[in-house]
């Protein structure tokens, strides 16, 4: 891992080791686990402060800028809007933990680490993990800083879908929960793109069965990859508005395949930015958690009332209008079970024509919402 | 929570808090900014949840620290289970619903009691207009022109007693009340009601045959 320019502000929480392997919700084993993770605030003394940010598929811990002892400026993180002093997650009043998902690149274990067996990259050698294996290295995490219960969890996309396999698995645990642009289960369209996007990095010839490190990585298909990820990220109203038809750098059609709209330039310079800090094997694994990925069945396991006097968990699900990944509908798929299980929760779709990844958008509304959600918990 | 002041809440409100038992569980359809739900968490120990279809309104609420969920009214009570409410609130709503019937069993359903308040169409104000004007009448509780009107259907307190009725309720408490131009205050109209109350508040439930075992009372969470 390069250090970046600025300060790295990453802590790394390692556990598992041999003989004590983590037990994965396949059957295999994995060991050691290392998992790194962001802090902004103070623990309080009661130690019941503590919100968990779950970041998306591609994330990472860095979601918002840290406080820089010296002068130089923290590079802002991708929840920069919501996390901060005085913001919805207010860094003045909770304590902020993010961690680097299990399987990524980006600091946590994943394809990318040294296989203790052999000290090169795991490759197609890390075993298949899930959303709740994920959740499970969190729940370490959390144990391991003294953290008994959980003020609340939040994240959107792939993070929702830690928020409910949180709710799943620790109900006890968290006091509440933020599921954001997420849904219970992938549909066959969203399956139908990660397949696109698996298949798009295996049929790069340098991807070589996952063992590609120390070498040419699979980069056009990760590329692909992520092309067709972004698109799934927008809309049809957010391309027509972005570029609807307009050329790149030019007046007229070049009658050639060097690309002349500005969507097609738009999407080639996502895969390449993609490629300088993504690993291809990481996709692959992440996407298939998330297609795994399903509640329905699980949802009688969330806290029903009573389990805990005076202390029902609370729901806040979030939706957008123009969000064709996870729809509108699923996420009251998800209110509709909560209800029926006797949950406390709101719900409020939002009126937005970025798509899937409006949530990432400095937006007053989302702010609004669960700052004044996690403040209406007292 | 966001402090309310008491004297804030609209009068036809005012009276519908005042009828709620301290600790119970509430639903309240169409809760605006949350007015309602917020005064009865602050002042009655209510754990509430509201419904509103107006995304801004839904997002102030829960912004407040209310549980809200935005959507259609008629759809998100359907998903409850049997009695999960002591209460649940259709006020200022009922002329606006298209099948009244069919709502009306769903919240009895979902609740032990159901309270209903909908503007009285048999009003003096209105038979005036209508008997001096010959046209289509408005007032202070019914502000709107025939063509661009929300309100679907005209009720009048004597109409609401006998379509309960009709349908299988009890009528358990009927409120008339008169309220000011705004709406902030009000009194309690005793007699010729259904000629001097602006608004008709009824707490209803569902009628039990002879057989049947009264419900168990939902003890408030």
């Amino acid at each position: 891992m390069t250090a970046p320019a600025a300060a790295d502000h990453r802590r790394f929480f390692t556990f598992a080791e041999a003989p004590d392997l983590l037990r994965l919700e396949s059957g295999a084993t994995l060991g050691p686990v290392t998992i790194a993770y962001e802090t902004w605030g103070e623990l309080s003394p009661g130690r019941d402060n503590a919100i968990l940010v779950a970041h998306a598929f591609s994330g990472d811990s860095h979601a918002a800028s840290h406080r820089q002892a010296d002068s130089g400026e923290d590079k802002p993180g991708w929840w920069e809007f919501m996390i901060g002093p005085g913001k919805a997650i207010d860094t003045d009043r909770y304590f902020v933990l993010c961690p680097n998902i299990l399987g990524s690149c980006m600091g946590s274990t994943g394809p990318s680490s040294p296989n203790p067996d052999d000290g090169r990259p795991y490759g197609l050698a890390f075993p298949m993990m899930t959303i709740g294996d994920m959740v499970t290295t969190q729940k370490r995490l959390v144990d391991h800083l003294g953290i008994a219960q959980l003020r609340g969890v939040i994240g959107g996309s792939v993070g929702g879908m830690q928020v409910l396999e949180w709710m799943v698995r620790y109900p006890e645990v968290v006091r509440s929960a933020v599921a954001i642009a997420t849904t219970m289960r992938h549909s066959a369209l969203a399956i139908a793109f990660n397949e696109i996007a698996r298949q798009s990095i295996m049929a790069d010839p340098n991807w070589r069965h996952g063992d590609y490190y120390g070498g040419r990585g699979p980069d056009m298909g990760l590329a692909v990859a992520r092309m067709v990820g972004h698109v799934t990220y927008l809309s049809d109203e957010a391309m027509r508005r972005k570029f609807g038809r307009k050329l790149q750098d030019k007046e007229n059609f070049s009658f050639g395949f060097d690309g002349d709209f500005q969507v097609e330039s738009y999407l080639r310079h996502q895969g390449e930015k993609f490629v300088n800090r993504f690993d291809a094997n990481s996709v692959l694994y992440i996407t298939k958690a998330a297609d795994y990925f399903d509640i329905v069945e699980r949802t009688a396991q969330l806290a029903r009332p009573g389990d805990r006097p005076g202390q029902r968990s609370r729901y806040l699900v979030v939706s957008y209008t123009s969000d064709w990944l996870y729809p509108t509908y699923q996420a009251r798929e998800l209110v509709r079970t909560l209800k029926r299980s006797g949950q406390d929760v709101s719900f409020c779709e939002i009126e937005a024509d970025c798509g899937h990844d409006a949530f990432l958008i400095p937006d007053q509304r989302l702010s609004t919402l669960v700052g004044g959600f996690f403040d209406g918990l007292d | 929570m966001v402090s309310t002041d008491p004297a804030a809440l609209r009068f036809d409100l005012r009276i519908i808090a005042s009828t709620i038992e301290p600790g119970s569980h509430v639903l309240d359809l169409g809760c605006g900014n949350g007015d309602l739900l917020a005064w009865l968490a602050e002042h009655r120990q209510v754990s509430g949840t509201g419904v509103e279809q107006d995304k801004n309104k839904a997002t102030a609420c829960i912004a407040r620290g209310l549980s809200v969920l935005q959507g259609d009214l008629n759809r998100e009570v359907d998903d409850y289970p049997d009695s999960t409410f002591d209460y649940v609130i259709l006020s200022q709503t009922l002329q606006q619903v298209f099948e009244p019937a069919r709502l009306l069993s769903s919240l009895a359903r979902i609740g032990r009691r159901v309270i209903v308040s909908f503007p009285n169409f048999s009003h003096y104000s209105i038979r005036l207009q209508l008997l001096c004007n010959g046209a289509a009448p408005k007032n202070d509780q019914l502000p709107y022109s025939w063509y661009d009107t929300p309100n679907i259907r005209v009720i009048t307190l004597k109409d609401f007693r006998r379509f309960a009725r009709d349908v299988g309720y009890t009528i358990l408490r009927e409120i008339a009340i008169s309220s000011d131009r705004a709406g902030s205050e009000g009194r309690i109209v005793r007699r010729l009601t259904n000629l001097r109350a602006t608004y008709g508040i009824f707490i209803i439930e569902k009628t039990r045959r002879e057989k049947e075992q009264p419900r168990p009372h939902r003890q408030p969470l």
